[in-house]
C-alpha cells in the first residue's frame, strides 16, 4: 500500500449519483476524488436513453434547482425532447428528453475535468478506513491510501453483479464494464454493514438499419422546446430533433416466449435478486398478463452518431437465439440484427433504512450512500441522492447544518424519506403517486421551492441568484396587479369567442384568470397595460392564480404535516425505555430510529397511539431535564 | 413542546345514565366550535365570554332547529384542567341527545376523543407533574387497546362492509387515473370527465344513502349491552317480551342480522337497555343451532351485563364456554317459573353466595326485583355503558361526512374543468376518510393496484 494525497472526500463510482455528489463537492469549495472502475463509464446510461419522465423529470428538475448538473447536461445533449401529460394539470406535466447517450457522458465526463477542485481516478476502491466508527480514508486495488474525512458509495450496478441472458452468465457489470469485486461489499460486510442482492434488467440494442419504420408509429418531439435547467435559454436550444418508434408484440413473439420460458435464468431460479414490479421483463409481461394480446414497444435512438436504437419494453433475459427470434416477429423488426442483447443484472446494495435522512449511514460517521446502492433505481433518482449526499458529505466537513428536503419540498424529500423511513423491497423508482403534496411541486417551480436552498449551501451563483429574486419578484408583482385590474363588461365579446360565460357585472383579472378555458395570453387585449414578462412569470401567475384554492388545501395540509415533521427526537433516545410501547413499536423505531415524531408516524407497525404514548414521553423527558438545569 | 393544535371533544360522563350529560370541547378553537352549536338568547357569542361563567341556551343544528336546551361552562386557559380553552355543554342525558350534540360538535371542527387524550393535553400543557405521565401513558394504551377492539368489532359491522364496496370502487377509478398520470403513453383506457362524473355521482349517492341511514343503525348500538342468556325454552323470549311489554317504550326494533338473537331497545326506568335474546345453550350438532350457540357466546363477551336464566323445573348448569365467558362479567342469576314451581329449591351447582332472584317471566312476579337490582348496580356504578361504541359511531358518521364533502368537491372540480390530476387530492381525501373506517390508506393501495391491473414499465 502507498500513500497517496489527502482530500476531503471521496466519491465511490462515477455514475449519475456519483457525479453529482462530486460536483457539488467540489462546487461547495472541497477536494474530492472520483474513482471509476472505467473512465469511460462516467454518467453512462446502460438502460433507457433518455432523461426524464413522469416524476422523473421532477426530479432533474429539483436537482438543477439545487445546482446540480443533469439537467444542464442533458439541455446540451438531448435529441429530442417532450413534456408529457400536457393534457393533464401542471402538476403531472413532465418533462422527458432523449439523450445522445454518448454526448452525453463525454460532455458531463468534460465539466467533471473542468472543475477546479476534482481529481477522477480510473481505479476500483476495495475498502474504506474507519476508525472509531469514522471514515479516515479509502484504498484502491492497486493498493493506494487516499486519506479522507467522508465518503461516498455510489457503486449502482457494479458491486459484486452478475449479467444474465439464458444459459449465460458473467460476472460483469453493466454494458460489459467490469464489474466492482474486489472486495469492497466483503469489507463492508466485515464492517458490520449487511448488504442484499438486487435485480434489474434491459433489452436489446438492434441496428437502426434493419428496421423498417414506416411499419411503425412515428413519435415527434415537441415543436416548443422547454429546457430541464432553469439556466438553459429557450430559444438557444432549438435544434433538429430525433423521432421514436411505436410498435407492438404479437401472439407469435408471445408464443416463442412461452415456448422458451424454462430457458430464462429469472423462471428457471439462477437469479435471486428481486427485481422491479415496474420494470418488467417481456417474459414477466407474458406470464403475468396472460389476456393481453400485445405490449407497445418503442424504438428509441440511442445517440446522434450510431445507428444503435434501444428497444423499449422488451427487457429480456432470454438466451440470444431466443431474443432474436422474438424480436423478428414484430412488425417492422422482421430482418432485425441484435448489435447488444439484453441482460439482467444482479447487484450487492444496502438496505436504506441503514441511512439517515442525509443519505449518511448511521453506523459509520462521515460515510455517505447514494443511488442503487440505496436500493432505488433510474439515473434520476440516483442523481437527486448522489447531489444530497454530495452536499451533505461538504457540509459535515464545513461544520454546517445539513440539507434535508421533507416530503413537502420536493420530489427529492418524498424519495429519501420513502426509502430511509418505509425502506424498500425492490428497487425503488418515483412515481407521481408517491408525493402527497403534488400541486405544489410542480416542475414549473422547482426553482421557486429549491433554488434559495441551493445558494445556501453554495451551489448557486450570485449572479444566478440575483435572477431567480427578480424573477420571483416578478411574479408576485404581476400577481398583485391582476388583482387590480378591473375587466367590464366589455370583454363580453372576447369571452364570448373563448368559450366563456359573459360577465353580468365587471369583475378583475384575477376572478377571469380563474376560469380554466381562458388563459393569461388570451386576456392580452382587455389589459393594455400588461407588462412585458417572460413566459416563465407568466405561467407561474396563471397556474397560482388558476389553482388557488386547491393549492390553499394542499397548503393547509403541508402545515398540518410540519407540525409533528417539527417535534425532534433526541438521538440518544432508548425505545426500550419508554413505558407502554407496544413490541413492534419498540423494534421498528430502534431499527429507524427517526429524527422527529412525523417521521415515527410514517413508520409501518407505529400507530396513532404509540405516537401519543413517544409525545408524552418526549415531554416528560423535556421536564426532567429543565428540572435538573434548575 | 409546543401546545397541541387540534381541538377534542368527547362525552364526559357515561352515556345516557339518566340526568345530565356533559359534552366537552377542549383546544385552541373549542369557543370557536362552541359559538357554532350554540345560541344563547341574548345573542351573546362564547369567544367574548368571560372565563369561568356559566351560559343558558340552546344547541341548535346548522339549519336552526333546537336539539336542546343546555347549561354551557365556559373555561378559558390556562386555568383549566386540560389547560386549553374548555367547553363543557351540560345537555338533557340519553344517548341519543348526547351523542348528536357529539356529532355537532365534531362537524364544527373537533375531533372525537378517547378518554386518555384530555389527560394528554394536560400533561402536555404542565397541568400534570411528572409522576402522573406514567398513567397517562397507560391510559392511553389501555384506551387505544379497547378503542383497536371496537373499531374490529365495527370492521365486521354493516357500516364497514357497506363502505367497503364503495371505497374499492373509489380506488378502481383513482387507479385508473393514476395509472394514466404515471404512464401517458401506455395504452390504458382513458378517464373521460363523463366517467369521471357519473361515478363520482354515483359514489355520492351510494354515500350519502348511508350516510342518511346511519342513525338508525347506530342508535341500536347504544345503551346498556343486556345479554339474556340460558338453555332452550328457559323462558328468555317470554322474558324479553315481559320487559318490553311492561314498559312500552321500544325505542327501535330490528330484527338481528343473525337469524338468531334479536336485539330490542327499552327505556327502563331512566336506564336505556338494550337487550339481546340469544339462542338456547346446549351441546348441538346441527349446524345453524351451533352458529345461534356461538353467537349467545359471542353476544355474552360483549355485554356490559349478563341475565342468566335457569329453568325452577329443569335446573341446567352452564357449557364451560359460556362459563368462561361469564367470568369477568357482571351477571344476575334469575330462576324462571316460579308460577310452576311448588318448592322453590335453589340448584345444587350453584354456590351459596351467588345471589338469585326467583321470577316468572309468564305472570310477571319478581321482574319488579330484577328492576331494582339492574338499578341498584348502574347507579352503584357496577355497571356501565361502554362508551367506546359511541365514540367509534361519531368518528365513523363524521369520516364518512368528509368523505361526501370531499366528492362534493371533486364534482364541484370537475364541473369547472378541473384536470384529473387535481381532482385526486380530494379523491384521495375522500378515500383516507372511508379508509379511517376500513382501514386503507390510497397511497398505500393505489401503487400497488396500479401494477396488479396494468402491465407497465419499460
Amino acid at each position: 500500500m502507498y500513500q497517496e494525497q489527502e482530500i476531503d472526500v471521496a466519491v465511490i463510482g462515477g455514475g449519475h449519483a456519483g457525479c453529482e455528489a462530486a460536483l457539488a463537492v467540489a462546487r461547495m469549495g472541497l477536494s474530492c476524488v472520483l474513482f471509476a472502475v472505467n473512465l469511460d463509464s462516467i454518467a453512462m446510461m446502460p438502460c433507457n436513453p433518455s432523461i426524464g419522465g413522469t416524476s422523473k423529470g421532477h426530479l432533474v428538475r429539483e436537482v438543477d434547482a439545487l445546482g446540480g448538473e443533469m439537467g444542464r447536461n442533458i439541455d446540451k445533449t438531448f435529441i429530442q425532447s417532450r413534456m408529457l401529460n400536457t393534457g393533464k394539470g401542471p402538476a403531472v406535466h413532465s418533462l422527458r428528453a432523449q439523450a445522445d447517450k454518448f454526448r452525453y457522458k463525454e460532455t458531463m465526463k468534460h465539466t467533471l475535468e473542468e472543475q477546479e477542485g476534482l481529481l477522477i481516478r480510473q481505479s476500483e476502491v476495495v475498502d474504506i478506513d474507519i476508525q472509531d466508527g469514522s471514515v479516515k480514508g479509502v484504498i484502491t486495488a492497486a493498493g493506494a491510501y487516499y486519506p479522507c474525512k467522508a465518503a461516498v458509495i455510489c457503486t449502482g450496478t457494479y458491486l459484486n453483479s452478475t449479467c444474465f441472458h439464458g444459459e449465460w452468465k458473467a460476472q460483469s457489470g453493466p454494458n460489459g464494464m467490469q464489474s466492482a469485486r474486489g472486495g469492497l461489499s466483503e469489507a463492508l460486510v466485515g464492517k458490520g454493514l449487511p448488504l442484499r442482492r438486487f435485480k434489474t434488467g434491459t433489452p436489446a440494442r438492434v441496428d437502426g438499419k434493419t428496421l423498417d419504420f414506416s411499419k411503425m408509429g412515428e413519435q415527434k418531439g415537441d415543436e416548443r422546446i422547454i429546457p430541464f435547467s432553469f439556466e438553459t435559454d429557450a430559444e438557444e436550444i432549438e435544434r433538429p430533433q430525433r423521432s421514436c418508434y411505436l410498435t407492438y408484440t404479437n401472439k407469435r413473439t408471445h408464443e416463442i416466449i412461452r415456448k422458451n420460458l424454462h430457458r430464462s435464468p429469472l423462471f428457471g431460479g439462477a437469479i435471486v435478486g428481486i427485481g422491479p414490479r415496474y420494470c418488467p421483463s417481456i417474459e414477466d409481461k407474458v406470464v403475468r398478463f396472460a389476456d393481453k394480446e400485445r405490449h407497445q414497444l418503442f424504438l428509441e435512438p440511442e445517440g446522434e452518431n450510431t445507428n444503435e436504437y434501444y428497444v423499449q419494453g422488451m427487457s429480456s433475459s432470454l438466451p440470444e437465439d431466443v431474443q432474436r427470434d422474438m424480436l423478428r416477429t414484430i412488425a417492422g423488426m422482421e430482418n432485425v440484427r441484435i448489435m447488444r442483447t439484453g441482460y439482467a443484472i444482479e447487484y450487492d446494495c444496502i438496505d436504506p433504512l441503514e441511512l439517515k435522512h442525509t443519505l449518511e449511514i448511521k453506523k459509520f460517521h462521515g460515510l455517505f450512500s447514494a443511488g442503487q446502492f440505496n436500493g432505488s433505481s433510474g439515473y434520476e433518482e440516483a442523481a437527486a441522492q448522489g447531489l444530497i449526499a454530495g452536499i451533505n458529505a461538504a457540509l459535515e466537513i464545513k461544520g454546517e447544518e445539513p440539507l434535508i428536503l421533507d416530503r413537502s419540498q420536493g420530489y427529492i424529500g418524498v424519495l429519501i424519506d420513502d426509502l430511509v423511513i418505509k425502506g424498500t423491497n425492490e428497487p425503488y423508482r418515483m412515481m407521481t403517486s408517491r408525493a402527497e403534496y403534488r400541486l405544489l411541486l410542480r416542475q414549473d417551480n422547482a426553482d421557486l421551492r429549491l433554488t434559495e436552498l441551493g445558494h445556501r449551501v453554495g451551489l448557486i451563483s450570485e449572479e444566478r441568484y440575483t435572477r431567480f429574486l427578480a424573477k420571483k419578484e416578478a411574479i408576485e408583482q404581476e400577481k398583485e396587479r391582476l388583482k387590480q385590474v378591473h375587466v367590464s363588461v366589455g370583454a363580453n365579446d372576447l369571452l364570448t369567442s373563448l368559450g366563456s360565460t359573459p360577465l353580468s357585472s365587471g369583475t378583475t383579472m384575477e376572478e377571469l384568470l380563474k376560469r380554466p378555458e381562458v388563459s393569461y395570453e388570451s386576456l392580452a387585449s382587455v389589459d393594455p397595460e400588461r407588462p412585458l414578462l417572460s413566459r416563465d412569470i407568466t405561467e407561474q401567475v396563471e397556474i397560482q392564480i388558476r389553482y388557488a384554492g386547491y393549492i390553499e388545501k394542499q397548503n393547509a395540509q403541508v402545515e398540518k404535516f410540519k407540525k409533528l415533521e417539527n417535534k425532534k427526537i433526541p438521538e440518544d433516545i432508548d425505545y426500550e425505555a419508554v413505558g407502554n410501547l407496544r413490541t413492534e413499536a419498540v423494534q421498528k423505531l430502534s431499527r429507524v430510529r427517526p429524527a422527529s415524531v412525523g417521521q415515527a408516524s410514517r413508520i409501518s407497525g407505529v400507530s396513532p397511539a404509540d405516537i401519543s404514548v413517544l409525545i408524552i414521553y418526549l415531554e416528560q423527558r423535556r421536564r426532567h431535564a429543565a428540572e435538573r438545569k434548575v | 413542546m409546543d401546545i397541541s393544535t387540534t381541538t377534542i371533544a368527547a362525552l364526559a360522563t357515561a352515556p345516557g345514565t339518566g340526568g345530565i350529560g356533559i359534552i366537552r370541547v377542549s383546544g385552541p378553537e373549542a369557543c370557536q366550535i362552541g359559538d357554532k352549536v350554540f345560541r344563547s338568547p341574548s345573542g351573546k357569542r362564547l369567544e367574548n365570554g368571560r372565563s369561568h361563567t356559566i351560559h343558558y341556551g340552546h344547541i341548535v343544528y346548522p339549519n336552526g332547529d333546537v336539539l336542546d336546551q343546555v347549561l354551557v361552562m365556559l373555561m378559558k386557559a390556562p386555568h383549566t384542567y386540560t389547560g386549553e380553552d374548555t367547553v363543557e355543554i351540560q345537555c338533557h342525558g340519553g344517548p341519543f341527545v348526547e351523542r348528536k350534540i357529539l356529532e355537532l360538535v365534531v362537524s364544527a371542527g373537533a375531533e372525537p376523543a378517547d378518554r386518555g387524550e384530555f389527560s394528554k393535553q394536560a400533561f402536555l400543557n404542565g397541568k400534570m407533574d411528572l409522576s402522573q405521565a406514567e398513567a397517562v401513558m397507560d391510559l392511553i394504551s389501555s384506551t387505544s387497546e379497547m378503542s383497536r377492539k371496537a373499531s374490529i368489532e365495527q370492521l365486521s359491522g354493516r357500516l364497514a362492509r357497506l363502505i367497503e364496496k364503495e371505497s374499492s370502487r373509489l380506488l378502481d377509478m383513482t387507479t385508473l387515473i393514476e395509472a394514466n398520470i404515471d404512464y401517458p403513453e401506455y395504452d390504458i383506457e382513458e378517464v373521460t370527465r363523463e366517467k369521471l362524473l357519473s361515478e363520482t355521482e354515483d359514489l355520492l349517492e351510494a354515500l350519502s344513502k348511508l350516510y342518511r341511514t346511519s342513525d338508525s343503525g347506530i342508535r341500536i348500538q347504544e345503551g346498556l349491552r343486556t345479554a339474556i342468556i340460558g338453555s332452550p325454552n328457559v323462558g328468555k323470549s317470554s322474558l324479553m317480551n315481559r320487559i318490553l311489554g311492561q314498559d312500552r317504550a321500544i325505542v327501535t326494533q330490528i330484527a338481528g342480522t343473525t337469524r338468531d338473537t334479536l336485539e330490542e331497545s327499552v327505556d327502563f326506568e331512566g336506564i336505556p337497555l338494550r337487550l339481546i335474546d340469544t339462542a338456547g345453550i346446549h351441546d348441538t350438532e346441527d349446524m345453524v343451532e351451533k352458529i345461534g350457540v356461538e353467537r349467545a357466546l359471542e353476544a355474552a363477551r360483549k355485554a356490559d351485563l349478563v341475565l342468566w336464566m335457569i329453568d325452577g323445573i329443569d335446573p341446567k348448569p352452564l357449557s364451560e364456554d359460556m362459563k368462561e365467558a361469564l367470568e369477568e362479567k357482571q351477571y344476575i342469576i334469575l330462576i324462571n317459573k316460579e308460577d310452576l314451581v311448588e318448592e322453590p329449591e335453589r340448584p345444587s351447582f350453584l354456590s351459596d353466595q351467588e345471589e338469585i332472584i326467583w321470577i316468572s317471566a309468564k305472570t310477571g312476579s319478581g321482574v319488579e326485583k330484577l328492576k331494582e337490582k339492574i338499578q341498584e348496580m348502574f347507579f352503584g356504578g357496577r355497571i356501565a355503558i361502554d362508551s367506546q361504541p359511541m365514540i367509534t359511531n361519531v368518528r365513523q358518521k363524521d369520516a364518512l361526512r368528509r368523505a361526501i364533502e370531499a366528492l362534493v368537491s371533486a364534482r364541484k372540480g370537475i364541473e369547472e374543468g378541473y384536470p384529473e390530476d387535481i381532482l385526486m387530492i380530494d379523491y384521495t381525501n375522500a378515500y383516507d376518510a372511508l379508509g379511517e373506517i376500513s382501514g386503507h390508506s390510497l397511497k398505500e393501495d393505489v401503487i400497488d393496484e396500479i401494477f396488479k391491473r396494468f402491465c407497465l414499465g419499460k
